[in-house]
């Protein structure tokens, strides 16, 4: 059932928020042009600080559940996040991770390689740009003679939402494509039987390799690994096959191969594909059978052309990942 | 302070798990801080596998298989050193001290030397202490 031929049925209350985001997943929902209208034909946005003047309090003031769908982008990188992440998991029938933060922490995860103390020395005290002789720091509460100002405490970790809140689906991408919002959308307001709780929905179960129209064989032997720039792309051959580190084979299928289709690697923004927790694991496995070498000083050659395989491989993905943060 | 340091090993059924039941058979001691799980061939260590042992508690992982061009299935050992050499960079880069991943090959026939090598492991992880992994991974303002 196209989504504007529904007019009878009761109109859905949705809601949209950012945590720690660039914007982008929200802008995805902007995205989908004329169907927007059809969106807001089915569904209100009760809330939606992207676009609408809204405070949390009123959000508060909602009776709990009254929320049909809620989709949450953007980790959680502070106690503002993780306070409207429980606001809204009281309000809402459906929570939605929306997007690769809210889904395994995102870009803003690669915080995780850092403390808050090291964040903030960058910050306040090293970056070029600082002046800051007296080292001010920002504190979460400070007393004026006209009370007290509460800014949101910075956590040491980023987290996924599902390490704050109970999630019920996931839709992967950095942002999510809209054609597949669309879809989840249309199968929430038709009332179609919904995936177990928990389902990465929006995307395939397969990888990206299985959709790539890249000229794959199974010969993959790799003497040195190349950045894009290093090499002259032939736009047909696999990207692995050229010494080119593609997150393809880690990575969950659905967005359509946009990277590879306009000659980039995949970078891995839609996650481990289904039954696969760790998509940087199952890089290395893939990895370690392509390196082409077996004496341990050649193979150390060619991982060195890996410049920093930690940050390529759980790019979009370290808070959510089994290690979940660098040791400090 | 009392610590014990827990070792997951992976061992394969071809080579190193009949080392390590040499070991017994021969009544070698050696400490008793290894946790041996039998897999057929250290080609099939998954790279999760590894974390997951660090995960949940592991203070260090001990691979161990054939010895290059004794592998039952002809090349699951190089495979394993690669991923190995991979795991290596990725774990120094994380902060997790290499020495907590090691990786050897045991023969069938080396029951001695794979007494030895738990006997060094286990007083490497007594040097570095417990791991911080798992206590890393409980944060405090979750849920």
């Amino acid at each position: 059932m196209p989504l504007d031929t529904i007019t009878s049925k009761p109109k859905l209350k949705l809601a949209i928020y950012w945590g720690a985001a660039c914007g982008g997943c929200c802008v995805s929902v902007l995205d989908t042009h004329e169907k927007l209208l059809d969106i807001v034909a089915a569904a209100d946005p009760v809330f939606w600080p992207i676009a609408m003047d809204i405070k949390y309090k009123d959000v508060e003031d909602m009776p709990d559940q009254s929320i049909d769908l809620t989709l949450f982008n953007g980790a959680v990188r502070n106690s503002e996040n993780k306070r409207m992440a429980q606001v809204l998991r009281k309000k809402s029938k459906i929570l939605v991770a929306y997007g690769a933060c809210a889904y395994m922490g995102g870009i803003p995860g690669l915080a995780n390689f850092f403390t808050k103390e090291e964040i903030f020395r960058r910050a306040y005290e090293e970056s070029e740009s600082t002046l800051n002789p007296e080292k001010i720091r920002p504190v979460p509460e400070y007393e004026v003679p006209e009370g007290k100002l509460e800014i949101p405490v910075f956590f040491n970790d980023v987290l996924p939402l599902n390490k704050v809140v109970d999630v019920d689906y996931y839709i992967p991408g950095c942002p999510p494509q809209s054609e597949r919002l669309i879809e989840v959308f249309t199968a929430i307001v038709t009332g179609a039987a919904l995936p177990p709780k928990g389902s990465v929905v929006g995307a395939l179960e397969k990888t990206n390799c299985d959709e790539c129209k890249r000229k794959k064989t199974d010969n993959k032997k790799v003497k040195k690994f190349y950045r894009l720039w290093e090499i002259q792309d032939d736009k047909e051959t696999c990207f692995l096959e050229q010494g080119v580190i593609c997150m393809g084979p880690a990575t969950r299928g659905g967005c359509g191969v946009r990277c590879v289709e306009g000659n980039s690697p995949c970078r891995g923004c839609y996650g481990p594909p289904a039954a696969c927790s760790d998509p940087g694991a199952k890089m290395m496995s893939a990895i370690g059978t392509m390196i082409d070498a077996d004496k341990p000083e050649e193979i150390d050659e060619i991982i060195e052309s890996i410049v920093d395989p930690a940050g390529l491989f759980y790019r979009f993905s370290l808070p959510g990942s089994i290690l979940g943060r660098k040791l400090s | 302070m009392n610590f014990r340091p827990t070792i997951v090993a992976f061992l394969c059924n071809w080579c190193a798990y009949t080392g390590a039941d040499l070991a017994g058979t021969s009544r070698l001691k050696y400490a008793p801080n290894i946790r041996i799980i039998r897999i057929m061939c250290s080609g099939r260590i998954d790279p999760t596998f590894v974390l997951k042992a660090f995960q949940q508690g592991a203070d260090g992982v001990l691979i161990c298989g054939c010895h290059p061009g004794d592998c039952h299935y002809q090349e699951g050992n190089y495979k394993c050193l690669r991923r190995f050499k991979l795991l290596q960079k990725y774990i120094a880069q994380m902060g997790i001290e290499k020495e907590r991943l090691q990786l050897e090959w045991i023969s069938a026939s080396e029951g001695k030397q794979f007494s030895e090598l738990v006997n060094n492991m286990t007083k490497t992880m007594l040097t570095l202490g417990p791991s911080k992994i798992k206590s890393s991974l409980e944060v405090e303002y979750i849920k």
